[in-house]
């Protein structure tokens, strides 16, 4: 008899966990789907969360709008119908399906003409805004490869147009990298000794990503119109957020991004205007859909989606605009409030609320970001990128490099409440001090001694 | 006994989970986060006192800056004491707690030998915080550079403090 048992519990620790479950829907629909990918080991139990060796109580807050957006509800709303039973491809012009899916592109693009206030014709849809600084930066120089043969950017621009530029020079076109202000504007008078007759495109993003200070569009527009040069304008952050006009602006092409204004991921939009017209070679070859400047089958839920969340915007920009300004306030005096030594990266006046990028004094970005653990936000840290530089974008600032480790971005968006400012500030405010007890330089700074006056060891 | 022996196989067979050793590719081992939110050791000696050493090594331009002092019996050569400042990511305040840990109760000359590398391993540290253990080791040795220099200087009859701070190559 114990032979029995003996075997029975032997066999019962030999088959694995799953088989011993009786097969019946109502098992599987209830058992907890095991991790999909191997790497990440994320379990919950009475409401934590484990993951990559970090134990929190429940999801962080989220405060990084300028990485993403959650999607509004009324988005998704207006989405699934285009997923589940009006599916059609818009290019099938034989049936209904194709019809409606056309009819609900058309009007997803006047929603996102409306927006910037463009003619519909001039919006074509891509997969997302590094797509549509591509086509620009890329495809204008190429069409006009003849006789322009020059670019101008700043050195705060999206790596994506960045990237674009060095390819361009790689090809054999020149470029100029225009260094900022310390407050992140670019100098308007720079900027006009740097156009010159050949010159075909002026690129400067409208809101900054890391530091979200707004450049002066129209005056920017203005010079360009004036020396002959298309302005492209990288508008991903600043759609929906600060009115955007194409004509009083002078804009000739601007690339719009659907995941930072609470719409889908996977789209995006470029703006080209057709008077005058800019000429652009396309860089997706194919069936010539988006009139020949972009092949390939529209998404049309996608599209659909950005149009959606295009139409919530201009309803409620103003509205987003006054509460998040009211916010980012309260989370800087919050913080200012206990905390000494911090500076707010980039121009607080020229800025968009809901990007507050800070540094903190005698702090390093990545230590402090392990504290945040109960709040999503980033960093402008070398440690945080995959190179040990510190950003890119507060270097052109004039950061100095023991500052630019110790930045943190802030993003505060439509769904951010004030109890998240709240609890940010605490959990900011508390790892700040803790790591200041830890830091050797604010010591030395309490005893009296200036930093920069010591001479380091390096490396 | 069989009992026993029955439990301990269940508990080996429902282990189908993914192994939980935590080196994610690009996450914290859980000692580097242990060392973050418990760091052993924090805080400061007095610098002007002959039995305290003082390694201050890194650079904030680089984003590290790591202050390890020891405490010296001066008797035995013993170290008694250790504490630590850091400014840097998480994976450097975890090799100075680290390295303060390991030199207490050590002899100087046994700590010299402490090598990058094992600090490294102890913290699972991927490739590209390598150097935060570098500069762990390299405050282990400027910090017993410093008590040495002390006490030549002392022996020499030299009692005057120096009123800048020196920082102690490696």
């Amino acid at each position: 008899m114990a032979a029995a048992a003996a075997s029975r519990l032997l066999r019962r620790a030999l088959t694995p966990a799953v088989a011993r479950r009786r097969f019946s829907t109502a098992a599987v629909a209830a058992e907890t789907p095991p991790s999909p990918l191997p790497s990440a080991t994320g379990e919950e139990d009475a409401g934590m969360v484990s993951m990559k060796g970090v134990r929190i109580s429940g999801r962080p807050l989220y405060l990084d709008m300028q990485a993403t957006t959650p999607v509004d509800p009324r988005v998704l709303d207006a989405m699934l119908p285009f997923y589940l039973s009006r599916f059609g491809n818009p290019h099938s012009r034989t049936h209904l399906y194709g019809w409606e899916s056309e009819s609900a592109v058309e009007a997803a693009r006047a929603s996102v003409a409306a927006l910037v206030a463009a003619d519909p014709k001039e919006i074509f849809f891509t997969s997302g805004a590094t797509e549509s600084n591509n086509i620009s930066v890329k495809g204008l120089m190429r069409f006009h490869r003849a006789r322009k043969r020059h670019v101008v950017t700043t050195q705060t621009e999206h790596k994506c147009v960045l990237d674009s530029c060095r390819h361009l020079q790689q090809e054999g076109f020149e470029v100029t990298y225009l260094p900022v202000r310390p407050d992140g504007l670019v100098d308007l008078d720079h900027l006009a000794d740097a156009i010159r007759p050949d010159t075909g495109l002026v690129s400067v993003m409208a809101v900054n990503n890391e530091i979200g200070v707004v450049q002066p569009l129209e005056e920017i527009g203005r010079l360009c119109r004036e020396k002959g040069a298309v302005f492209h304008t990288d508008a991903a952050q600043a759609l929906g957020k600060i009115p955007i006009d194409v004509e009083k602006m002078g804009i000739g092409l601007m690339s719009l991004s659907g995941h930072k204004i609470y719409g889908p991921k996977g789209v995006g939009a470029l703006y080209v205007r057709r008077r005058p017209r800019v000429r652009i070679e396309p860089q997706m070859n194919g069936g010539g859909q988006e009139r020949g400047i972009r092949s390939g089958t529209v998404p049309t839920p996608l599209v659909v989606g950005m149009g959606a969340a295009c139409e919530i915007a201009m309803k409620e920009m103003d509205y987003d605009s006054r509460r998040i300004s009211a916010l980012q306030e309260r989370l800087l005096n919050g913080i200012r409030a206990k905390l000494d030594g911090v500076v707010v990266n980039g121009s607080l006046e020229h800025r968009y609320p809901g990007n507050l990028n800070l540094s903190f004094a005698f702090v390093e970005g990545e230590s402090l970001l392990m504290g945040l653990k109960e709040v999503a936000v980033s960093s402008g840290s070398a440690c945080t990128s995959a190179s040990l530089e510190p950003s890119y974008v507060l270097r052109a600032l004039g950061v100095d490099e023991d500052m630019a480790h110790t930045s943190i971005r802030f993003g505060i968006g439509r769904f951010t409440t004030e109890a998240e400012i709240d609890k940010a500030i605490e959990l900011t405010v508390r790892q700040v001090e803790k790591l200041r007890e830890m830091s050797p330089l604010y010591e030395m700074v309490k005893e009296g001694i200036d930093i920069k006056s010591i001479q380091w060891a390096q490396h | 006994m069989l009992r026993a022996a029955g439990r301990r196989f269940l508990r080996l067979g429902s282990e189908h989970r993914a192994p939980t050793v935590a080196v994610a590719a690009r996450g914290y081992h859980e000692r580097v986060v242990d060392h973050y939110d418990n760091p052993r050791n924090v805080g400061s000696f007095d610098k002007n006192d002959p039995s305290v050493g003082t390694g201050l090594v890194g650079a904030p331009a680089c984003g590290d800056v790591m202050k390890l002092q020891i405490k010296v019996d001066d008797a035995t050569g013993k170290i008694v004491d250790a504490c630590f400042k850091t400014f840097g990511c998480g994976s450097a305040i975890a090799s100075s707690s680290v390295a303060t840990e390991w030199v207490k109760g050590k002899h100087m000359e046994e700590v010299l030998s402490i090598k990058n590398t094992e600090i490294a391993k102890h913290l699972s540290l991927p490739p590209v915080k390598l150097h935060c253990s570098m500069l762990a080791e390299d405050a282990i040795k400027a910090a017993v550079k410093d008590y040495e220099a002390k006490k030549a200087k002392l022996a020499a009859g030299n009692a005057e403090t120096t009123q800048t701070v020196k920082v102690a190559t490696a």
